[in-house]
Formats: structure tokens, sequence, C-alpha cells
């Protein structure tokens, strides 16, 4: 009887042609399509209605100085943007979107990482936390935005704030973000104790634990 | 969240398996419900997922995620898969996909929107996402624990609504959008007033649905007074989807 088949590891299945392959040139990371105009929104609890006004960021743990900014600081920060495709972990991508804010380099260059820190563990106001390399997230890939496609985030997709890792399954870019915590290892998140994958990398269909 | 980040108790998960197709049933004209044999199968808790992954001859490979709609003590794993006309693997299965065939699955999958019949629960769904909630059905009618749950679908009518018998046999609130109930019910959405009656004082409260819909159930039951630590969501489909699933 045929048993756990390896990842990629595939059989054809019988009749199936497929109907939404990439077009010509374009690369999508395997077993993602492309999802057009659309934005699908996923979440596993309430949308907050978070008050600008009131929310804070920080980043804390193995750091010279922790800090904590509030929303105007952020926007006196040099803004930047990412313009690029995002991956979800149920299979859809988004090609060349936009998003804007700040580079999350700009607050660990404030923080100063001790150099024992590897991984950080994000926060959301939500209680949603979720886990990355310490890496993903620095000289230039990660941010902290607060607009997409040049309007306000909406709040299905983290308004008024969220982090952004493009290059990571996009559950790591946790909505309603409000505190970075650097460690010297890795702490499984909210997905991640869910048996998602500890990095999440989509080109290594990296989804759920023991890809 | 924050009962669950402890993490006292884990939800399975499985790899890969080669399952076989054992029966197929049409519910309607716009649904599909496979019911699959897995070899090594890992039971799954109710209200976890699986995905499906299909394999073209040159390697182009789809994948897709389905609640499982049956309760661990089947022998079989069912699915309920909604028909969309442009859909990639929705259409071949409720089109093409034949008993006996062999299915790619991986799972089960997800530990956070799960209930095992262990605590007073409330579940709120709109069309296909009442699959969920029917595993949970049925795995507390096996332990005869149907006590501690309070259910409310909605679809369009009742012909679109899946598990419709099974709902209904359960006491189940069953909101009709686009038709008059049996029971003299006017078509439309459904209201906190039909809501707020069926929420226990405390439990989870486990909503499925289109973003619409989530968002609407989830923004009445705010409005009800229900700590949002207590809801639970799971969507399905695309940010366009119909908002009269709601209904
Ligand atoms: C955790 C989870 C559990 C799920 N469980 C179920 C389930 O039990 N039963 C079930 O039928 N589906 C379920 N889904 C949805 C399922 O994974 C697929 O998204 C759905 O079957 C469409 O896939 P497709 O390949 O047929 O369509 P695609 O080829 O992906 O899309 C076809 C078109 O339909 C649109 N579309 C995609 N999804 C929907 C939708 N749900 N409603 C309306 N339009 C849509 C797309 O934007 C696109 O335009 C679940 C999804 C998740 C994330």
């Amino acid at each position: 009887m045929a048993g756990p088949t390896r990842k990629g590891d595939s059989m054809a299945t019988r009749g199936f042609v497929g109907k939404r392959r990439p077009p010509e040139g374009i690369k999508l990371p395997p077993g993602q399509y492309d999802v057009g105009r659309d934005f699908p929104v996923l979440t596993a609890e309430a949308t907050p209605r978070l008050d600008p006004e009131r929310w804070t960021m920080t980043v804390d743990g193995l750091v010279a100085r922790e800090h904590t900014w509030t929303w105007e600081d952020l926007h006196l920060l040099p803004q930047s943007e990412y313009r690029g495709d995002i991956h979800c972990v149920t299979t859809w991508s988004k090609f060349d979107t936009r998003f804007g804010g700040v580079s999350v380099d700009l607050l660990l260059d404030t923080v100063e990482p001790l150099p024992a820190a590897t991984h950080v563990f994000v926060t959301s106001t939500t209680g949603y936390t979720t886990n990355l390399p310490l890496h993903e997230i620095r000289d230039g890939k990660a941010w902290i935005v607060w607009t997409h496609e040049d309007k306000p985030l909406p709040r299905e997709h983290g308004g008024p704030v969220r982090l952004l890792v493009p290059r990571l399954y996009f559950w790591k870019s946790a909505k309603w973000v409000t505190k970075l915590t650097l460690l010297d290892h890795d702490e499984p998140g909210f997905w991640e104790r869910n048996g998602y994958h500890d990095l999440g990398d989509p080109w290594l269909e990296q989804r759920y634990q023991g890809d | 969240m924050t009962e669950y980040l402890r993490g006292t108790r884990r939800a399975p998960t499985g790899g890969w398996r080669h399952a076989t197709v054992r029966e197929i049933l049409h519910p309607s004209p716009r649904a599909v419900i496979l019911r699959l044999e897995v070899p090594d199968r890992i039971d799954h808790w109710p209200g976890q997922h699986y995905v499906i992954r299909l394999t073209a001859e040159d390697g182009y490979t789809a994948q897709r995620s389905y609640s499982v709609a049956s309760p661990a003590s089947d022998q079989l794993l069912e699915f309920y898969v909604e028909r969309l006309d442009d859909g990639e693997v929705s259409s071949f299965l409720a089109d093409v996909a034949e008993v006996g065939d062999e299915l790619e699955i991986r799972g089960p999958i997800g530990g956070w929107f799960v209930w095992t019949a262990d605590a007073p629960m409330f579940g709120i769904a709109g069309g296909s996402g009442v699959v969920p909630l029917v595993s949970m059905l049925r795995h507390a009618v096996h332990l005869g624990r149907t006590d501690l749950m309070t259910l409310a679908v909605s679809a369009r009518t009742l012909a679109d609504l899946p598990y419709a018998d099974e709902l209904v046999a359960a006491a189940a609130v069953v909101t009709l959008s686009r038709e008059i109930s049996d029971n003299g019910r006017a078509a439309g959405r459904i209201t906190a007033a039909e809501v707020a009656p069926l929420v226990p004082p405390e439990g989870a409260c486990f909503v499925c649905g289109s973003t619409a819909f989530s968002g609407a159930v989830t923004e009445m039951l705010t409005s009800l007074g229900v700590d949002v630590q207590r809801i639970r969501i799971e969507s399905f489909g695309p940010t366009g989807s119909p908002a009269d699933l709601i209904a």
C-alpha cells in the first residue's frame, strides 16, 4: 500500500489537466497559483479596531536598548515601499503589489541587536504570534507597513499596520503587529505550534512542520 | 488566542498519503461529496482540514485545502466540495474524479479551529463553511454530547445548504437568504436577534464561511458582547465572494 510520499514525489492524477498555469515567463513558487486582482483574507480571529493613536511598536529582547515607537514616531522615519509578489500558504500568490511603510532595518538600527540574537518572535495586539530567523527581517527584507496600493491598509488585511516579510509565506507577515522580541533561539508562534513550518520559505515549499 | 498558545493539547498532524476514492455523491448540481480511504490515516480532530493535490502528466500541480466533514469514528474520510465553474480543483473533483481514483492528500492540518466535544460551543457558518461544523456535529453525535453545541447555518436556499438534513435534525437554526423557510421565516440574512439566544455564556464561537460572512458575523457577535477571545474564524474563498452568503 502506498505510504507517505516525499514532497515532489508526485503521482499524476488521472484526468487532471490543470487550468491555472502561470503565463509564460512568470515564475511562481511550487504549488502556488496567481490570484489575479483578488486579495483573499485569511484570519483566525476577530478583526480588531485598532486606534493608531494608542497603538505602539516595540522592539525588545536581546537588544542594546529596547525602544517603543508611536504611530507618529514611525511616520517621521524615512518611508520605503515594497513592490513585488506575496505568497499565501493556502496556495494563492499575488503579483506585483505595493505596500508602504518603514523598513524594519531602521528599527533594528535604533535598538542595536546583540550578537547573541538569532531569532525574532513577533506579537500582535490580538495575541497572534509568529517566529522568524533574525536574518529574514534584516537587510531590506521586512517592513512595517500601513499602506497598500497607496491607500490606508484595510482592517481585514491588518490595518492600520502590519509586518511585511514578502519572501516568506504570508502568515509570517503578522497583522496588527505591535512587538518584535529578539531571542537567541527559535520559539514557535501561533501557526507554527499548530503544524506550520518554522521558516516558511515558499520557494522551498515549507508549508508544514517537517517540509 | 492565548489558551492554545500555551499549547497543552496539540491537534494531530499527518503527512502525504495516496488516498483512494471509495464513494462519490452529488448532493446538488453544485457540489460533490468525496469519501476516501486513507492508508495509515492519522485521525483528525473535528474542524481540521486536509490539502488535496492534483498533478498533471507534465508535473504541473494544483492544491487546495478542504475541511473534513466526517468524524474520526468514520472509516472513510469525507469532503464536501462546492463546485466553482472556473475552479481548477473543485471542478475537477466534481466533474472528473471517479470511484477507484487515487488522490494525493495531506493532513490533518490545523489546530485552532478545532473542537473535541469537551466544552460548550456555538458554531455559525454560511454555505460550504458548514463543513467543519458538520464534522464537529457528527463527532458530538458519536459521543452523545450534542447538548454542548448550538448551531446556526445560512445558505441561499435549503437545497444549497450542505448536509441540510443532518443540520435540521440537530436543531440547527437555519436561515435562508433567498427562500421562505418551512417554518415561515422570511428570506433574509441571519440577524443578531436570531443569534443572541444561541450563544452560550462561555466556550468558543466557531465562525466559518466567506470573508464577508465571517466579517459580518464577527461584528454581530462582538456587538452582542461576546469576548473576541472566544471567536475562532475559518474563512474560505476570495475577498469578493458573494456577501449574500451571510444572508
Ligand atoms: C482551511 C480551508 C478549508 C476549506 N474547506 C473547504 C470545504 O470544505 N469545501 C469547499 O468547497 N471549499 C473549501 N475551501 C476552499 C477551497 O480550498 C478552494 O479555495 C475552493 O475549492 C476553490 O478552489 P478551485 O481550485 O476550484 O478554484 P480556483 O481555481 O482557485 O478559483 C476559481 C475562481 O473562484 C474564485 N474562488 C475561489 N474560492 C472561492 C470560493 N470558496 N467561493 C467562491 N469563489 C471562489 C477564485 O477567486 C477564482 O476566480 C477551504 C479553504 C481553506 C483555506
